[in-house]
This record gives structure tokens, C-alpha cells and sequence, in this order.
């Protein structure tokens, strides 16, 4: 590891008041499927074999899926989030340097506090630390590729990286993607759970991948490009880019036949 | 026409890749990384209950098993308790017992483990008795979005037979596809199951 590299630092600038929200446990809201890919989308091949035929049974959130795995700063090391150091050698990666940060909202617009963000994502040159990955661009030796985070009491996060590479991949017969990073988040229940991918702005790949283009409402394409974040950059250090994610809303109970209250 | 809600909405949902491994389980992309790592194992030497082992293969539209699919299981302890705030039921809650795990499938054969103890039955909402499930989340390349489904125990018959989620499914031949078999080994118990994504035995999918 290098121990001339900076630390990181917290690069907002006004700290919102922590958000207290109540204990909601009547289930999420409904998903709305118009928003995401769907199963089947030929567009991108592999989804063809690996998709239902059958309708998905809509559940109504039992306690199996309002309940969901609760993490702690227990399970992180202390550069968990920091890709520029956690898996540094002798030297610091190549690449731009960049902070990804933003807040793990619900549908309501309140923070998801202490839940766990994961990502990972290749290297400058578009390649991944994956013994499957046989990509020609070569492994970078001080870069790992992955890193979590849990969010603080108002659902912020942040983490510090390099800018991944676009690379090449067997779609079609020249499909490239779009530079990205893939984030794993989990919420406060198990039907929150959500895998996605952050896409940075400006890249004229985005409009042409068959993954992104999967998803059919163009709002919610635009939602995974981040913008660039000049007041949240480290001058003379790193550019920042702003990634805020949307899990499902969640309800209070009324009125429903049980004894415990609301 | 009235006023829209200003509700924000979902964050899209994408594939989590054929590399998911290098977030999710650095160990099986073949690097080492973090000081902590989440498994497979969820049990300690002093969780209560049955040990059991959990075996089975996704499978997809050709009939061949996913080799790069990451599954994660989420349950409730022996005594049919969430470890979640949100779960208020009477049942002993164990500390030390998350309540969930995740695996890859091995590369070469598609396998997937997990090491666990068998829940308890739960209470739903409306007081009603489930029969003890384990409720499972699957993602891979080509799946564009997790898909959630159940496993339920074989040597369960009667519960099975009063689950209200099972009960959901309107052919009963469907029902089977959530059921895991239970046979013995070395002296070990262990549940087969198998997951497939789309034919004519295609497993119950659930929008949760």
C-alpha cells in the first residue's frame, strides 16, 4: 500500500440533518415493472435463455419480505471504500482519479440510513480483476476493482475510485460498454434488494448498449447517468461524479387485521 | 386531472454481469481483498437448530445449468424469527444469526451451497401459520432484474399443504417447483433443489 496517498475525505459541503424516519413495516410499494427491463430482451442476447415465460405471483409483503439482512460498521475494513488504496501495492492505480458519492433515498424521498452499498467496476483500461475476464487491456497491479459502503444516518455514501474503461464484449459483433459501475444495494428489506449500473455523463456509448437500452423508459435510463460534480471534487486530487439511488417506498400500516399498532 | 404525486421513483434495475463475483465474492473472481468477507455459512457453532445443507443448480431454457449465477438466501431462525426490527413476533431472536447468505455457482458444474439451519414456521400478517421456507434472490448475466422465489421443505407435507403463499399458485403441479428434497448424506441432511428459469418446469417466480 501507499502510504503517500491522500486520505480520503468526506466531500460534501452542507451536511443535511440526520433523518429520523419511523419504523415503517407495511411493506413496500409496489414495484413498478414499466421503469426496469424487462425479462425477455433480445436485444441483449443472454437475457433470451435466462428469462421466465410464466407471469411473476405478486405477493403482498409478508414479513419474508419486509425484513431483509441488517449490516454494521463491523463488517467493513476501514479502506472498504477507498479503490485507490484497498488494493494498492506499490503505487496508486491509473486512471482519472474520481469520488462517487450521493444518498440511497426510498420513494419518499427519505434517506435509507446504515444499509450496505457494494460496487465494483474494471480498471482504466476496461478490464476486470475476474479470472473469466480474458480482455486483452492489461490488469492494473495496484487495483482491485471493488468496494462497499454503508450509509450514514441520513442515507449518504461515498467512495473514492478510478474511472473505469469502456470495454468490449460478444453481443453483437462490435458491442462495447459504456464506462460504468456496477452497485449492489440491499435497503431495510429483502424486497428492496437492487442490483444497477452508474454510467457517466457525456459517454456516447450510452445510447447505443444493449444493456442500458434495455430499460424502457428513458427517465429511468437518464437516472443511471451521473453528472459530473465540480463542488464536490478534490482540487488537484479527483473529479467527483453524483449517484443518487431510489429504492421502493415504504408504508406505515393502517388499519390491518392484527394486534400489534401501528 | 388531478395534481401528480411528487413520489421519486425506482432506480432502474440492471444485469449484475458476468463479473459479479469481483463485488460480491472477490474470493471466487480469485483475488483476495477485504479484511471480512460474507459466505455461504451462515451458521456458527452455537446457532440453534437443525443443520442442513442447501444444493442446487439454475437452470436455463436449453436445460443447462447457470455457471456465473449468484444466488443469496434470507430466513428466519428455528424459532421462526427474523433477525430485523420490523419482525415482532414472539420467537426467541438470535443475535449472532444474520439470516443471510450468498453464494456463487461453481464455474465447471453450476452448483450452488449454502450451509444453514432449517427455519421455523413464521406468522404472516394476518396470524396465519406459513410452513418453513427460505426466501431466495438470483441474479447473473442475462438476468436483467433478481428474480425472488421460495424453497420449502419435502418432509414439510402438512404445512406445505396450508401455506398461504403456496396456496397462491393456482396449479397445484406448480407448487412443486418451490419444493427442495430432502435426503441424507454422510450422516448429513441435505436439500436438493433445482431452480429453472423458463420451460415447461418453470419455477415460481414471485413479484414481492
Amino acid at each position: 500500500m501507499n502510504a503517500q496517498a491522500p486520505a480520503l475525505q468526506d466531500p460534501r459541503l452542507n451536511r443535511p440533518e440526520p433523518l429520523a424516519p419511523p419504523l415503517c413495516d407495511g411493506g413496500f410499494f409496489e414495484r413498478d415493472r414499466s421503469i426496469h427491463p424487462p425479462a425477455h430482451a433480445p436485444g441483449y442476447k443472454s437475457s433470451v435463455l435466462r428469462s421466465p415465460r410464466q407471469s411473476l405471483l405478486s405477493l403482498e409483503g409478508s414479513v419474508s419480505e419486509i425484513t431483509g439482512p441488517v449490516f454494521g460498521h463491523n463488517d467493513l475494513g476501514p479502506l472498504d471504500n477507498d479503490l485507490i488504496r484497498n488494493y494498492a501495492k506499490d503505487g496508486d492505480p491509473v486512471g482519472e482519479r474520481i469520488i462517487v458519492h450521493g444518498r440511497v433515498l426510498d420513494e419518499t424521498g427519505r434517506g435509507v440510513p446504515n444499509t450496505l452499498v457494494e460496487f465494483w467496476q474494471a480498471n482504466a483500461g476496461g478490464r476486470y480483476r475476474h479470472k473469466k475476464d480474458t480482455y486483452l487491456a492489461p490488469i492494473d497491479p495496484n487495483f482491485g476493482g471493488c468496494g462497499r459502503a454503508l450509509t450514514d444516518d441520513t442515507g449518504y455514501y461515498y467512495f473514492r475510485t478510478v474511472k473505469p474503461g469502456p470495454y468490449p464484449w460478444r453481443n453483437y459483433v462490435n458491442s462495447w460498454r459504456p464506462a460504468h459501475i456496477h452497485f449492489s444495494v440491499f435497503g431495510s428489506g429483502f424486497a428492496q434488494r437492487l442490483i444497477t449500473q452508474m454510467y457517466f455523463e457525456g459517454d456516447p456509448l450510452i445510447p447505443i448498449c444493449p444493456i442500458l437500452t434495455t430499460i424502457p423508459d428513458k427517465d429511468a435510463l437518464d437516472r443511471l447517468v451521473a453528472p459530473l460534480d465540480l463542488n464536490a471534487s478534490a482540487p488537484f486530487d479527483s473529479l467527483a461524479y453524483r449517484f443518487d439511488i431510489v429504492l421502493r417506498g415504504q408504508r406505515s400500516t393502517y388499519f390491518e387485521n392484527r394486534t400489534a399498532g401501528n | 386531472m388531478p395534481q401528480p404525486l411528487n413520489y421519486l421513483k425506482e432506480t432502474a434495475s440492471q444485469t449484475a454481469g458476468p463479473y459479479v463475483h469481483i463485488g460480491l465474492i472477490p474470493a471466487m473472481a480469485g483475488f483476495d481483498i477485504f479484511e471480512k468477507n460474507f459466505s455461504n455459512v451462515l451458521t456458527t457453532p452455537d446457532t440453534d437448530g437443525e443443520r442442513i445443507t442447501l444444493e442446487g443448480k439454475v437452470i436455463d431454457g436449453t436445460g443447462t445449468p447457470l455457471r456465473d449465477v449468484l444466488l443469496e438466501i434470507w430466513q428466519a431462525n428455528a424459532a421462526g424469527r427474523y433477525n430485523h426490527p420490523a419482525d415482532r413476533s414472539p420467537g426467541a431472536l438470535e443475535q449472532e444469526f444474520r439470516g443471510w447468505g450468498r453464494a456463487g455457482s461453481d464455474f465447471e458444474s453450476g452448483l450452488v451451497t449454502f450451509e444453514t439451519i432449517k427455519p421455523g414456521a413464521i406468522t404472516d400478517r394476518a396470524g396465519r401459520t406459513c410452513a418453513p421456507h427460505i426466501n431466495v434472490w438470483i441474479v447473473a448475466r442475462g438476468i436483467n432484474i433478481g428474480l425472488n422465489t421460495r424453497l420449502y421443505f419435502s418432509d414439510e407435507e402438512a404445512a406445505n399443504a396450508a401455506d398461504p403463499v403456496l396456496n397462491l399458485i393456482e396449479q397445484p403441479i406448480r407448487r412443486q417447483t418451490l419444493v427442495a428434497k430432502r435426503s441424507e448424506r454422510g450422516g448429513k441432511v441435505v436439500y436438493s433443489f433445482t431452480i429453472n428459469l423458463q420451460g415447461p418446469e418453470e419455477t415460481v417466480f414471485f413479484d414481492v
